[in-house]
């Protein structure tokens, strides 16, 4: 097994390390860097709990391999907040109860990041299209739909 | 797995490995397919080469000619978004957008989508119905090969082991062609396709069909093409086209699965093709 270092900012830091050929992201992150806020759902690119950002493009961390982030910039659910201050989205969830158990919740914000990235203020279609792979097993949808609309301005 | 992991950044190096290693190497684009292959042992090599920074393989650009290039690592969420593919037909980055979600489609590559051969995926049956062609480099030169030939079986394609999927090209649409992709999901929006169906067509002054090129997916090894549906069409007005959408049961064969018993599939393709042909004949 060949090994590889990998230079890539996490939620702004440098970070610098050698992995194995086989490691996946999803290991990367809460393994090698300890950011266990990302989790694992089903593994296989579904469900859409291990959603992170890398250079800005929305992917499930379990389906990317770790030697892909050399020289990029990755963002998870722990890199949202700054110096303790919600952003809006994250604010948005608590004050409409966009959660239940929250196992899905670090997915659901990342993908809800992305989205008010591209479409500050999305369509009830735009978001559900674009929310429809994050799947949330309490089926907390309508609360999670209603802290978009809160977070773009909407409600 | 244990696997030496290659990433060369030009693509004569990444030929070279692929002829030096055979078929212990296997090509990685944007891995969503051999990873899972990767992880549950379906996969072995002992050499991975991974593509992502071959500069030459990217990019989307219309030819000199009006048709449309697309290098192979160009992502599906690329092609959806972009706006000269839009320019050269709306039902091709529908396609390309009806790809499970948004996460899959920024990851999943053009090339590693046409590779893998799934015959449920949706961007085939559309490519194939334009006409378009796959350009496939190895050490000992290049070839063109119809998307409509490259699948020959369920996840096994045309290409040879040391080829490398450098291109799609579509060749120019004949004015006054009309085309659509349609994919039947009755349980998820993000699932892959129970029955797909893409289609152009083109009219006559008279208003009589005067081609039409209609391909399936989901409902056989590979994308099917409706032969059949095609012939029948031709040379008639917009009124009759469920006799010749019945026909497609004959051109298909759908296994049971989990989306549904081969009689279903059989009648579902029969349902979607008329009701392609009738959104291309509004
Ligand atoms: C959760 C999930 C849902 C999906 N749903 C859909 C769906 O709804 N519709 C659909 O159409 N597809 C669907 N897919 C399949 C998806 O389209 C493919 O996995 C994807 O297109 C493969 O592209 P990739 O770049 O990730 O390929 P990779 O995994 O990198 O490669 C796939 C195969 O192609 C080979 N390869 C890659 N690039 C080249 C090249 N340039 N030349 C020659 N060989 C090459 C590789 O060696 C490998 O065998 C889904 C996949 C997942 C994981």
């Amino acid at each position: 097994m060949s090994t590889h270092r990998l230079r890539f900012k996490l939620n702004g830091a440098d970070r610098d390390l050698e992995v194995p050929a086989d490691r996946l992201l999803i290991d990367l992150l809460r393994e090698d860097c300890g950011a266990t806020g990302t989790k694992l759902g089903c593994g296989i690119g579904v469900c859409g709990a291990c959603s992170v950002l890398v250079d800005g493009e929305l992917v499930s961390a379990c389906l990317v391999p770790a030697v892909f982030v050399d020289a990029t910039a990755i963002v998870t659910v722990e890199g949202l907040a700054r110096d303790g201050a919600l952003t809006p989205l994250q604010d948005s969830f608590i004050r409409e109860g966009g959660f239940q158990c929250g196992i899905c919740t670090p997915g659901q914000l990342i993908a809800a990041t992305a989205l008010l990235g591209e479409h500050p203020r999305p369509t009830r279609d735009e978001v559900r299209s674009w929310m429809m792979g994050n799947i949330c097993r309490c089926t907390g949808y309508y609360g999670i739909e209603r802290a978009i609309d809160r977070a773009a301005g909407a409600r | 797995m244990t696997f030496e992991y290659h990433e060369p950044r030009e693509l004569g190096p990444a030929l070279d490995l692929l002829a030096r290693h055979g078929q212990d190497a296997h090509l990685i684009a944007g891995g969503t397919a051999t990873v899972l292959l990767l992880r549950q042992g379906l996969l072995r090599p002992g050499h991975v080469i991974g593509l992502r920074r071959i500069e030459s393989l990217g990019g989307i650009a219309r030819t000199s000619d009006g048709g449309l290039r697309i290098g192979a690592m160009a992502t599906h969420r690329a092609v959806e978004r972009s706006p000269m593919a839009r320019a050269y037909s709306p039902a091709l980055t529908d396609a390309f957008a009806s790809v499970a979600t948004i996460r899959i489609r920024n990851q999943a590559t053009v090339g590693g989508n046409l590779a893998h051969a799934d015959p449920a995926q949706d961007p085939p049956p559309m490519l194939a119905a334009f006409g378009a062609t796959v350009t496939a480099r190895s050490s000992r030169g290049e070839r063109t090969i119809p998307v409509a030939d490259l699948a020959v079986d369920h996840f096994t394609t045309s290409l040879a082991g040391d080829e490398i999927i450098t291109e799609v090209v579509l060749p120019p649409i004949v004015e006054g062609t009309r085309a659509a992709y349609l994919k039947f999901l009755p349980k998820t929006a993000d699932d892959y396709a129970t029955v797909s169906v893409a289609a152009t067509l083109r009219l006559a002054s008279d208003g009589t069909v005067a081609a039409a090129s209609i391909f399936l997916g989901a409902v056989g090894p590979t994308p099917i093409r409706a032969r059949r549906v095609e012939d029948a069409l031709r040379g008639r007005a917009r009124g009759d086209i469920g006799e010749a959408a019945a026909l497609v049961g004959e051109e298909i064969d759908p296994v049971d699965d989990a989306r549904g018993s081969s009689e279903y599939k059989r009648r579902m393709a029969r349902v979607w093709t008329e009701r392609t042909l009738a959104q291309l004949l509004r």
